[in-house]
């Protein structure tokens, strides 16, 4: 027997997990919503959903390849998961050089400038959004309204809804942005009422950036990641756990001044913030209590921004703010040691 | 709901092929390689010369020490050296060998079949039996049996926990001696308990073992002092501390030993041994070994003499796969990997694993995405990947102050790393400067 044998240290088997499948699965979750935003804004979202990924891929191609002069990683996929995020985070009618700027603004200084996959303490699409957000406001901002009439009720979302927003400088998806303006204009929430179709929101016939429409889908997606145990329930159940509990409290306190916690978790990013965006591995907590502190912290500051804010929505600030604090977090909730607790009598 | 120990833990595919092969006898080899030191501690020192000829069950060693154990011939004939020989992973040590001549036991070991019950020896007597027998921890670690058994000064045993959980992938050794040889391993049990004098024992066999649980749940139906404990399968439940913490609730303080618990654990192959050495007078010259893989043709479960040359175990389930690019003495989460084929079966090899090429060389490795899979199954609650970075960039202060020496090496986190990152490599190597560090302070006079 002259066979050469490998040899190395233990353990000798690897389970299912790769950063390439957990990556895959991501894609994979966010295919419902996706294939929504298609429906309601048409190849319009598939154009710039492939602009983005193509941009993405790209630049992290470029950047290792010539600027790190190293090998390219490609192969784990998490450019093209930023590329479809970024995305998801516009508004289809976005011109395509302010895409590949986004595209530039999260790779390059989201996430390649800190050291690539892994390093980055701010997640990079939503870096790539805020930055266009407040570069180009009225372009971040002019939503295309999909005019379906929903069968169950006759509330449709009107057309010059998006074009007071878009015209305004304050920015936010549709709904949000006008049902705000109503309410500091002195309307109430029954004044606002009869605009806001909670069919059309768990759908996705609304307006907003074409990724976070969906709910229904983005809840599908959400159970798929799930199932794959790609995530665990606590972050994105805290983001809107919070979100429901604080604009709740709003709400019973003054009912005609706040907005109802139901239309708080189903509009805006809320559900793609809190699934898919706060989630992110690599600026998300390491310990689950530490999530329930992050996704709390989430919650309540997206509240906050949403009401008493310059900006009708507050997910991407609120999830950026709260990646700042991660190390804290981290050095704070350490996980429980085996054998610290005092033994147990039987 | 079925007990389990609380923190972190996987589940691998279990690829328990082997655990409907019966038990079968090895052949002789024709040279047995015996070496001096099959467990931790202090080798054993040899008796015997070049030229003696040696009966099975003769001491050829005695005990280096207090934490060391006497070594057996495990065959008969004639030694033809006493030198030193690679072990499985290559490095030479102290090794006697022996040319098999026939198969001559010493008139005092009862090689019958005959069950034998009752013992009327002193709990001193049975622990004197077990030292003589050269018994070690026969799930892997080969701690010697007599040390675990003494309790120390001011501690006190409360409970007996034998280890059949078997929670290695693939490994069946144990499976079958329990389905086998129930009635031995209870004796040896109750024998473990009179030398500790513990009313307590519970059997913690994991549920993927239904046959076994059941067999032994029949057995000791009138012992009101024994247990049969089921638990959830989930890796690393044999390890020590969180096999106490399945069965008791109870948790071993960091640092701490089982015994500050109050708990003694041992493995049902070293009852089983107990029994043989107690009431057979048998020592530990042969043991079960499970060899097995996916690509072995044969996957069996052997009784084996010590020294018989891990090639011949190999050739007698099928031979050499064309495919096979691993060989591993034990399970697949913490087994070693053999270079030397010839090297012996030990009195610690509980399975012999043999994986494709394809699946035995690492993947590779990616950069930290802060998945923190790591952290969570993590059993001992550390924090995989800042240790491993620590150790890396060679902060022993820092990785000392995350309590590196907690580490039980299960390999959880490497295995579930899904950037296959070498965490455990790293966290050893951390942790063993630690650990010469810290022995440094405690040894270093005070100022």
């Amino acid at each position: 027997m002259d066979k050469k044998l490998i040899v190395s240290p233990s353990p000798h088997i690897h389970g299912a997990f790769s950063t390439q499948r957990l990556m895959g699965d991501v894609l994979i979750a966010l295919i419902p919503a996706f294939i929504v935003s298609v429906i309601v804004y048409g190849v319009s979202a598939l154009w710039v959903t492939a602009l983005s990924v193509v941009a993405c891929v790209g630049f992290e191609f470029l950047i290792q390849r010539y600027l790190l002069k190293g090998e390219p990683t490609l192969k784990n996929l998490s450019a093209v998961v930023t590329g479809v995020l970024l995305a998801f985070n516009l508004p289809s009618t976005l011109p395509w050089w302010m895409v590949i700027l986004g595209a530039l603004v999260a790779i390059g200084v989201g996430k390649m400038s800190f050291g690539g996959l892994g390093c980055n303490p701010f997640n990079p699409a939503l870096v790539g959004r805020v930055f266009l957000l407040i570069s180009f406001p009225v372009q971040m901002t002019g939503f295309v309204t999909p005019t379906h009439v929903d069968p169950l009720s006759d509330a449709v979302i009107p057309a010059e809804i998006s074009a007071e927003v878009a015209t305004d400088a304050v920015t936010g998806p549709t709904l949000l942005g006008f049902v705000k303006e109503a309410l500091a204009g002195g309307a109430t929430t029954v004044d606002v009422a009869d605009k806001i179709s909670y069919n059309d929101m768990l759908l996705g016939f609304k307006s907003g950036s074409f990724g976070e429409i969906g709910a229904l889908a983005l809840l599908l997606g959400f159970l798929y990641l799930l199932s794959r145990r790609v995530i665990t329930w606590h972050t994105p159940v805290s983001v809107l756990g919070s979100m429901f509990v604080f604009s709740g409290i709003l709400w019973l306190v003054q009912p005609l001044h706040f907005m109802n916690p139901f239309f708080q978790i189903l509009t805006g990013g809320a559900l793609l913030g809190a699934i898919f965006m706060a989630t992110d591995y690599v600026t998300s907590p390491m310990t689950t209590r530490g999530m329930v502190l992050y996704g709390v912290g989430i919650g309540v500051i997206t509240i906050l921004i949403r009401t008493w804010g310059a900006y009708p929505e507050g997910m991407s600030f609120a999830i950026l703010i709260m990646n700042a604090v991660v190390p804290l977090i981290n050095k704070g909730f350490r996980p429980k040691r085996f054998g610290v607790i005092p033994a147990k009598k039987e | 709901m079925l007990k389990g120990f609380s923190k972190g833990g996987i589940h691998a595919p279990e690829y328990k092929i082997s655990e409907k092969a019966a038990i079968e006898p090895m052949p002789l080899p024709e040279i047995a390689v015996v070496p001096l030191c099959q467990h931790i501690g202090a080798p054993a020192v040899a008796v015997v010369k070049k030229g003696d000829t040696v009966q099975v069950g003769q001491v050829i060693a005695t005990a280096g020490g207090f934490v060391s154990a006497p070594v057996h011939a495990p065959v008969s004939g004639t030694v033809t050296a006493v030198d030193a020989l690679p072990d499985n992973g290559g490095v030479r040590r102290p090794t006697i060998t022996i040319r098999v001549e026939g198969d001559q036991w010493l008139e005092s070991i009862d090689r019958s079949e005959t069950l034998i019950s009752t013992c009327d020896l002193s709990p001193k007597e049975i622990l004197e039996k077990i030292t003589a027998a050269g018994l070690v921890g026969m799930g892997g670690a080969t701690f010697p049996t007599h040390v675990k058994l003494a309790v120390p000064p001011g501690k006190h045993a409360e409970m007996l926990i034998i280890n059949g959980v078997e929670c290695e992938p693939f490994l069946t050794a144990d499976h079958r001696l329990m389905l086998e040889r129930g009635e031995e391993v209870l004796i040896g049990v109750r024998l473990l308990a009179r030398v500790l004098g513990v009313s307590k024992v519970y059997i913690g066999i994991e549920n993927n073992k239904p046959d076994a649980i059941e067999h032994l749940s029949r057995l000791s139906a009138q012992d009101p002092q024994i247990t049969v404990v089921p638990l959830r399968v989930r890796y690393p439940q044999g390890g020590e501390k969180q096999l106490i913490e399945a069965v008791s609730g109870r948790q071993v303080p960091s640092g701490g030993l089982p015994i500050d618990v109050g708990a003694v654990v041992q493995n049902v192959g070293t009852a089983f041994a107990v029994y043989e050495a107690v009431q057979k007078n048998k020592p530990l010259i042969e043991r079960i070994v499970t060899v097995t893989g996916r690509c072995v043709e044969h996957p069996s479960n052997l009784r084996v003499r010590i020294g018989t040359p891990l090639s011949a175990l190999i050739e007698r389930c099928g031979g050499m796969p064309a495919d096979a690019g691993k060989v591993i003495s034990g399970g697949p989460m913490m087994g070693r990997a053999v270079s030397n084929l010839e090297a012996p079966v030990t009195k610690g090899t509980s399975g012999i694993l043999l994986i494709r090429e394809r699946g035995a060389v690492r993947k590779e490795a990616g950069s930290c995405i802060k998945c923190a899979k790591c952290v969570t199954v993590c059993p001992m609650g550390l924090e995989p990947y800042r240790l491993s970075t620590l150790s890396k960039l060679g902060r022993f202060e820092d990785a000392e102050a995350g309590y590196i020496t907690d580490c039980i090496e299960c390999g959880s986190c490497a295995y579930t790393c899904p950037a296959m990152l070498p965490l455990l490599d790293y966290i050893r190597l951390g942790k063993a400067e630690v650990m010469r560090r810290v022995r440094a302070r405690k040894s270093a006079p005070k100022a």
